[in-house]
């Protein structure tokens, strides 16, 4: 039983531009899977679906055995099993860094301030800002913003992870940081599903390489297959251009 | 020789307990509750106004058209007299409910106002950028709380200073509460200079206190708007 199916999803924006055609793929629980491909691709759009956060208008997308697309789906509840991680942060700004861990938990799980607060401090801990606790977003570099946005989701005990771009809004020091924390969690067995063009984590931890181009999944390979012999023409010129220096 | 020879300021000694704590305190209560009522229903009609739900946005967008479009004397004038035959109908009652100036005023402003606090709440809303709004649903959070803990703090604080300037023009406007002849700060010098002819005197302080209320109240929201701007 796979943690995420996606199946035939199609969408479009208006009723001219087709931002996702037919796209079929898979994720097995503790499976690693980076999407990768040109910018507007779809590939940020394909991974906002998996928690309804983009509607689509054809197809079926089912987590962990809950139907997301179902009408009759508590999309608030399946969220919250799914964590997600944005390209920029996106952390409460007027919360501490402590009330952005909280808030959730809280207001969503229904934990008590000790509770959440514990949760909150052990994650921080393991992304290692816990001296940062009581700042405010504002305060901190976006290295570690991105880290604390890997706790936000995490602090939720979610089935699976969504991100989407996480590294490419930072200064190139800061991408290893955020990086490291992701390897971490790919090998304490998290089910993960990765938008990003850092070919060198996919290589490292990646299982799976799914290639878009213009709304379609062109190829969907194990990851040394994927890099050692790409077998669409879109793939080939895609990974010439990023790798090349 | 001045103008102001036979000018009689004392009277403004005299009467400053009357202006102060029946006048002021009413001008103070009305731009209070207003301000309060009025931020509080703007955000629900900004909100309905900015729903994707059919109806609900139109319905918000007449409502404040139509408040804006109308001269607040006049609606003051209006809902004091319509105010009755609006509860009788509500009530369901046999005959017009009496409605007090004081508590018709208090209404009125609320309402009026909170068709220029949702224009200001809107664009607060509207100037929260969309990805938080997706990470408040990403971590399970339904609308409403997506809005109360997430969108509406920051709208609210980002548009802090509009709010107080339009606190500001309300306070002066609370003073057409004169023609219900309500004893507001501008009724109660009113009513002092025409019982002793001094009209004049009183008029000249009553626009010295506006002035200097006003003014000091615009210094304080530049720097808030300042501290603001840092904090962000």
């Amino acid at each position: 039983m796979p943690m995420i199916s996606i199946r035939n999803v199609n969408k479009w924006y208006g009723t001219h531009f087709q931002a996702l055609k037919d796209c079929t793929t898979s994720v097995e629980p503790g499976e690693v899977v980076v999407v990768c491909g040109p910018s507007g691709s779809g590939k940020s759009t394909l991974i906002k679906t998996i928690n309804a956060l983009e509607p689509i208008q054809g197809g079926e997308i089912v987590v962990d055995r809950v139907e997301v697309t179902s009408p009759k789906t508590n999309l608030p509840k399946l969220r919250a099993r799914v964590g997600m991680v944005f390209q920029h942060f996106e952390l409460f700004p007027h919360l501490r860094i402590t009330d952005n861990l909280c808030l959730g938990q809280q207001k969503v799980l229904g934990r008590s301030r000790e509770e959440a607060m514990e949760k909150a401090m052990r994650l921080l801990d393991r992304v290692g800002l816990k001296d940062h606790a009581e700042k405010y977003p504002g305060q901190l570099s976006g290295g570690q913003q991105q880290r604390v946005a890997i706790a936000r989701a995490l602090v939720m005990d979610p089935v699976c992870m969504l991100f989407d771009e996480p590294t490419s809004a930072l200064d190139p020091e800061m991408i290893n940081e955020v990086l490291d924390v992701m390897v971490e969690l790919a090998k304490e067995g998290m089910t993960m599903m990765v938008v990003t063009h850092e070919m060198g984590f996919a290589r490292k931890v990646a299982h799976r390489v799914i290639f878009m181009d213009a709304g379609e999944i062109v190829e969907d390979a194990p990851t040394e297959d994927f890099f050692a012999h790409p077998r669409s023409e879109r793939a080939r010129l895609f990974l010439s251009k990023i790798l090349q220096h | 020789m001045s103008v102001f020879s036979d000018f009689d300021f004392n009277i403004i000694a005299r009467s400053l307990p009357y202006l102060f704590r029946e006048g002021m305190t009413f001008t103070l209560t009305l731009t209070a509750i207003a301000t309060i009522g009025g931020v509080l229903l703007g955000t629900l009609i900004a909100m309905a106004r900015l729903s994707s739900l059919p109806v609900l946005p139109a319905l918000a967008a007449s409502y404040v058209n139509v408040m804006r479009a109308l001269p607040l004397v006049l609606v003051i004038f209006l809902f004091y007299f319509l105010m009755p035959y609006i509860g009788q109908w509500i009530l369901q009652a046999d005959r017009p409910i009496q409605v007090g100036a004081l508590s018709s005023t208090i209404i009125t402003f609320t309402l009026f106002e909170a068709a220029y606090f949702s224009e200001i709440m809107r664009a607060g809303i509207q100037s929260i950028p969309r990805g938080q709004v997706a990470a408040g649903y990403a971590i399970g959070l339904t609308y409403s709380q997506m809005m109360r803990y997430v969108v509406l703090p920051q709208a609210f604080r980002n548009m802090l200073p509009v709010i107080f300037t339009q606190m500001i023009v309300l306070f002066q406007d609370t003073s057409l509460v004169y023609v219900l002849s309500i004893t507001d700060f501008l009724g109660a010098a009113s009513k002092v200079g025409q019982r002793d002819g001094r009209l004049t005197e009183m008029y000249l302080f009553a626009a010295a206190v506006y002035f200097i209320i006003s003014l000091t109240a615009s210094m304080l929201v530049k720097r808030l708007q300042a501290r603001i701007a840092i904090a962000r």
